[in-house]
C-alpha cells in the first residue's frame, strides 16, 4: 500500500495547520487543546493553549514571555531528535537554526513524512543549534524573504560595518534596533567574535531574553542596562553600543543617548527604500530567516517533491520551485508577522520604554 | 581604492542625515585613500564626473539574459529602482573569477577608452566581481544616476577641514584643476605649491549678508549704505574669459549645463555677481518657474522658450583679469555701470539702486514691495570691499515682513540625528469645500523650524497623544491643533495638491486656544498669491 499523501492527514483550520490523526495543531494562531510550537516568537507561540509540546528551550522562552500559566496549561518538553508517538503519529523536533530552541516539526504517519520547518535560517549562528535538513514527502517552508533580491551577507560583514562606524564616530552612541529574541543575542555573539569586549548596553526589553540565553549556556559577555543621565539635559554612552527593540529610537527613552547613530538589524535593510523610509542611518542586513538562495537550496536538500509555502512572498517561491520540477502550494495562514515577518513600512513596532 | 570601498562610502553618505557626520565620513576617506582613486571618487561625489557610457536599457538587457523574467519583474516591482534591483538580483557567477574587484580609477579609465560595443561585456565582468553594494555603485556610475546626498560644497568643506586650509582658498583653485585633482591633493598635503588655475574660470567665494534685525536698525548710519532690491531667484557668479565660461551658484555648484542661453550671453572677459531669474517681458517670474529649470542636466527648446532665464547684475568682481574686489562698493558699482554700458551683454540688466533718505522711508518702500520676485532689500556699505564669507556690518539683508496663516496640523514626521526621537517636521493644511457640502483640510505646506525648544517638546507630546495612524516615521494626527505659519511668499503651483506653494514656511506660534474649525481657509492663502492670472 502506498503511503498516504500528507494532504490526506492534515488540513488548514481557522487556527492553523492541523494534524488529523494526531489531534494537534502546529503553531496555531488561537488557543487550541493541543499545540506543537516550533519556536518562541509570538506569531508562532500564542498564549493559552491547553497542552503545549515544544523543545525545553522554547518552553522556557514561552514561559518567560507569556507568563506562568499562559504558556500552555500543560507543558511537555521534547528535546531535539527524541521521538514521541501521539495517536500513531511520530513527532520529532529537529533544529531549525532560527533562534534558541527553534525546531522543525517532523511528522510521520503510515510511512508518509511531513516536515514543518517553522522559521529557519542556514547562516551560522553561535546562539542556536544549526538547521538539519530532513528528507521528506512534503516540506512546509516560510517565504519571508522569497525574492531573488534578498541575499543576506555574512554576519561578520555587517558586524564589521557597525564597528567601523563606532570607530569613526567615537563621540556618538550607536543605537542598534534588533528584535529581542534571537537577533539581539546573535548580534551580541557576532560582536564578541569580532573582538568587541566592551560592555554592551541593553534596553530593558532585551535584557530578560539575554539572561535566559545565558542560563542555557550561551555566553554573551558583559551586559549592562542603559543608565539614566545624572543631570537634566545630560546624555550618555558616547562611543558605546546600545541594543534596543526596533523603533526604540522613536521613543523619548532614546533622548538620553548622546547624538545616537541609529542602526537597524533586519533583512529588510537590504532594500534602500525600506531603510530610507525607516529613517535609519546605518542599515545592517542581519536576518534570522533564510534568504532566497538558502530557501531554494533547502527545498532541494530535503528532496521533497512537494513544498507548502506559508507566510511571505509565496508566489515567487512557488514559481521558482515549479521551474525546478517541485510542486508548490500556498498555505494561507493568518497572523504571521512578528519579528521580520511584516514589512517595516506597514508596521512600526512601538517598543515599551 | 576598490569599488566596494567607494560603494560603502556612498552608502553611508546616502543614509547619513547630519552634516557633521557626512564631513567626518569624507575626511576619513581623504585621509585614508590613495591617489588617483580618492580624486576620482571626489569627482563622482561632487558631480564633476558623469558618464553616459551605458543606458539603463543596456543594464536591463544584461540582467534579463541572466534571470527569470517573472522573478525579475516581481523584484523590480518590490524594490522600485531598476539599478538597485539589478545590483541585488545579479546572480553570483558559478565560477567567480580569481581576481579582486576593480579599482574605481580602473573602471573610469576603461570606460573612457572602451568602444561602445565592448561596454556590455566589460560591465558584465565587473558585475560578476562585485558584491551588491559595489554593483549598485557601478551601475549608478555608468548610467549617470549617482546621487549621494553630499554636495560639491560639502566635499570641499571636508577637504578644508581635513587639510586645515580655508574653504575659500580651495574654491578658488577647485574649478581650475581637473579630476583626479592630483595637484590639489599635493598642495593640501603640503607636498607642493598651490596650483595656479591660470586662465581657467574658477569660483570665488561670494560675499554674503547678515539679516537686519530691529536692534541693528537703530545703530545703522543710513548715509553710509546703498540699497537695492533683494530678488527672489538664485544668487550666481558668472565667469568668462579666454579660459572658458562658467555659471555657479553661491555654493559653487556648476549651473552651466542647465542654462545654455546664459552661457552663450557670457561674451566678455569678466566675473559678475548677480541673481539668476526667469524673466518674461521684463517681468520677474515667481521662484517656482525658476525651480523648473534647476536640477536639469539637459534643457529642451520648449523649456528655453517658456522659461527664459536672465541675469540681474549686482556686482563686478573682475574686469579683463583685473581684481576689483579690494575696491569700495561705490567704485565697483561705477565700474559695473560703465562696463555694462560698454559691453551691453545679452539677457542681463542691472539691479537698480533704490534711493532713500531715511530708514523709515526705506521700511515703507520695503513693505510696499509685493511684486513677485522681490524678497526684500539689500543694504551695502558704500566703502566696503568685496570680502568672501559673511563679514559683520558691511552687507545687510532686510526681508519684508512675512505673510501668515493659521493652519491645522495634519501630519508629523520624526527628524534626523538629534531629533530622531522627536516629531519635528509638520505638514499643515487649510480648509476648503469638500464638494459634498462640507469642509475638508488640504495640505498646503511643511515646516520644520521657527518653534522654540519648549514648543518642540510640547508639540512632540501633543502629537504622541493625538495620533490617528502611523506610516513609518510619519504620524497622522487628530485635526485639532492650529499653528500660526509665516512664510515669505505664496505662489501658484501645479505640483501641489492645494495648487499653491509657500516660500520658506515656518511655525511662528502655537495656537492651542483656537478651535481648528476657525483656522484659515485655502481662499485666504490664494488671496496672497502673487502670480495669479489677472
Amino acid at each position: 500500500m502506498a503511503a498516504p499523501h500528507p494532504e490526506s492527514w492534515t488540513r488548514i483550520t481557522p487556527e492553523g495547520l492541523y494534524c488529523e490523526p494526531g489531534g494537534f495543531h502546529i503553531d496555531p494562531a488561537r488557543p487550541v487543546p493541543r499545540a506543537i510550537i516550533s519556536h518562541g516568537h509570538s506569531d508562532h507561540a500564542r498564549p493559552d493553549h491547553d497542552a503545549v509540546l515544544a523543545t525545553p528551550e522554547t518552553l522556557a522562552i514561552m514561559t518567560a514571555r507569556l507568563g506562568e500559566g499562559r504558556a500552555g496549561r500543560q507543558q511537555q518538553a521534547l528535546p531535539y531528535h527524541q521521538t514521541l508517538v501521539q495517536n500513531g503519529v511520530r513527532v520529532t523536533l529537529v533544529p531549525a537554526g532560527h533562534v534558541l530552541g527553534s525546531a522543525q516539526v517532523v511528522l510521520e504517519w503510515q510511512g508518509s513524512r511531513l516536515v514543518v520547518s517553522g522559521d529557519y535560517k542556514r547562516q551560522p549562528d553561535p546562539t542556536c543549534a544549526p538547521f538539519e535538513p530532513v528528507p521528506c514527502d512534503v516540506f512546509v517552508t516560510e517565504a519571508t524573504f522569497a525574492l531573488p533580491v534578498f541575499r543576506h551577507p555574512p554576519l561578520r560583514h555587517e558586524v564589521q560595518r557597525l564597528l567601523e562606524s563606532v570607530a569613526l564616530f567615537p563621540q556618538r552612541a550607536h543605537l542598534v534596533g534588533c528584535y529581542a529574541l534571537g537577533k539581539c543575542q546573535r548580534l551580541i555573539a557576532g560582536l564578541r567574535e569580532a573582538g568587541w569586549d566592551r560592555p554592551l548596553y541593553l534596553h530593558g526589553a532585551q535584557a530578560a531574553m539575554c539572561r535566559l540565553y545565558e542560563s542555557h549556556g550561551i555566553a554573551l559577555g558583559e551586559l549592562r542596562p542603559v543608565p539614566c543621565p545624572q543631570k537634566r539635559g545630560e546624555t550618555v554612552l558616547a562611543g558605546e553600543i546600545v541594543l534596543a527593540p526596533p523603533s526604540a529610537e522613536a521613543n523619548p527613552w532614546a533622548r538620553r543617548l548622546t547624538d545616537p547613530v541609529t542602526a537597524l538589524a533586519s533583512g529588510w535593510m537590504r532594500v534602500r527604500q525600506r531603510a530610507k523610509a525607516r529613517g535609519v542611518e546605518l542599515p545592517l542586513v542581519i536576518s534570522d530567516h533564510a534568504d532566497w538562495d538558502d530557501l531554494l537550496a533547502t527545498c532541494a536538500e530535503v528532496e521533497a517533491p512537494e513544498v507548502w509555502v506559508t507566510h511571505g512572498r509565496e508566489e515567487a517561491l512557488i514559481h521558482a520551485l515549479a521551474a525546478r520540477g517541485v510542486r508548490g502550494r500556498a498555505l494561507h495562514l493568518i497572523g504571521r508577522e512578528e519579528d521580520e515577518g511584516g514589512d517595516p513600512l506597514l508596521a512600526e513596532e512601538e517598543a515599551a520604554a | 581604492m576598490s569599488l566596494p570601498a567607494f560603494a560603502e562610502l556612498l552608502e553611508r553618505l546616502v543614509f547619513t542625515p547630519g552634516r557633521n557626520a557626512k564631513l567626518a565620513l569624507l575626511k576619513r576617506f581623504f585621509a585614508t585613500e590613495r591617489d588617483p582613486d580618492r580624486g576620482v571618487a571626489l569627482a563622482a561625489i561632487s558631480g564633476e564626473l558623469s558618464f553616459t557610457a551605458a543606458k539603463p536599457a543596456l543594464v536591463r538587457e544584461l540582467v534579463a539574459s541572466r534571470t527569470d523574467p517573472v522573478l525579475l519583474a516581481w523584484s523590480h516591482d518590490y524594490v522600485g529602482d531598476l539599478a538597485e534591483t539589478v545590483a541585488l538580483i545579479w546572480p553570483e557567477p558559478t565560477h567567480r573569477p580569481n581576481r579582486p574587484p576593480p579599482e574605481l580609477s580602473e573602471v573610469v579609465e576603461a570606460l573612457e577608452l572602451a568602444a561602445k560595443a565592448e561596454i556590455p561585456a566589460m560591465l558584465a565582468e565587473w558585475l560578476d566581481l562585485l558584491d551588491p553594494g559595489g554593483r549598485l555603485a557601478l551601475i549608478k556610475l555608468v548610467t549617470g544616476g549617482l546621487r549621494v546626498g553630499a554636495s560639491g560644497r560639502l566635499a570641499r568643506q571636508a577637504l578644508a577641514d581635513w587639510s586645515g586650509h580655508p574653504v575659500e582658498e580651495i574654491e578658488e583653485v577647485w574649478h581650475g584643476v581637473p579630476p583626479p585633482y592630483l595637484p590639489l591633493f599635493a598642495w593640501l598635503e603640503g607636498r607642493a605649491e598651490r596650483p595656479d588655475p591660470r586662465d581657467a574660470p574658477v569660483f570665488r567665494s561670494p560675499m554674503l549678508a547678515q539679516p537686519l534685525e530691529a536692534p541693528d536698525i537703530a545703530a545703522l548710519d543710513h548715509t553710509a549704505f546703498r540699497a537695492e532690491w533683494k530678488w527672489d531667484g538664485v544668487r550666481v557668479q558668472a565667469s568668462a574669459g579666454p579660459g572658458g565660461r562658467r555659471l555657479w551658484t553661491r555654493t559653487g555648484e556648476d549651473l552651466s549645463g542647465a542654462f545654455p542661453e546664459i552661457l552663450e550671453a557670457l561674451d566678455f572677459h569678466a566675473v559678475v555677481d548677480g541673481e539668476l531669474l526667469v524673466i518674461r517681458d521684463g517681468e520677474v517670474a515667481p521662484f517656482a518657474d525658476l525651480q523648473q529649470r534647476l536640477n536639469r542636466k539637459v534643457v529642451g527648446p520648449k523649456m528655453l522658450r517658456d522659461h527664459p532665464a536672465g541675469l540681474r547684475l549686482y556686482d563686478l568682481l573682475f574686469e579683463a583679469g583685473e581684481d576689483l574686489r579690494p575696491l569700495p562698493f561705490d567704485t565697483r558699482r561705477e565700474r559695473l555701470e560703465a562696463w555694462f554700458a560698454c559691453v551691453k551683454p545679452a539677457r542681463m540688466d542691472l539691479s537698480p539702486q533704490v534711493a532713500f533718505a531715511s530708514m523709515e522711508q526705506l521700511a515703507a518702500l520695503r513693505d510696499g514691495a509685493r511684486a513677485a520676485g522681490i524678497e526684500g532689500l539689500m543694504l551695502k556699505r558704500g566703502d566696503a570691499p568685496y570680502i568672501a564669507g559673511r563679514p559683520k556690518g558691511l552687507w545687510w539683508k532686510w526681508k519684508r515682513a512675512p505673510l501668515s496663516v493659521d493652519a491645522v496640523l495634519m501630519y508629523a514626521q520624526r527628524g534626523h540625528g538629534k531629533r530622531s526621537s522627536t516629531y519635528s517636521d509638520y505638514t499643515f493644511g487649510l480648509w476648503r469645500p469638500d464638494g459634498a457640502g462640507g469642509e475638508e483640510l488640504v495640505p498646503v505646506g511643511k515646516a520644520y523650524s521657527g518653534y522654540t525648544d519648549q514648543e518642540l517638546v510640547w508639540l512632540d507630546r501633543w502629537i504622541r497623544n493625538h495620533t490617528l495612524s502611523r506610516f513609518g516615521p510619519v504620524r497622522e494626527v487628530e485635526k485639532e491643533l492650529v499653528l500660526e505659519v509665516v512664510f515669505d511668499a505664496a505662489q501658484l503651483s501645479s505640483r501641489h495638491k492645494s495648487g499653491v506653494a509657500m516660500r520658506f514656511p515656518r511655525i511662528s506660534r502655537l495656537r492651542p486656544d483656537k478651535p481648528a474649525a476657525e483656522a484659515d481657509r485655502l481662499e485666504a492663502l490664494m488671496a496672497m498669491v502673487e502670480n495669479r492670472p489677472q
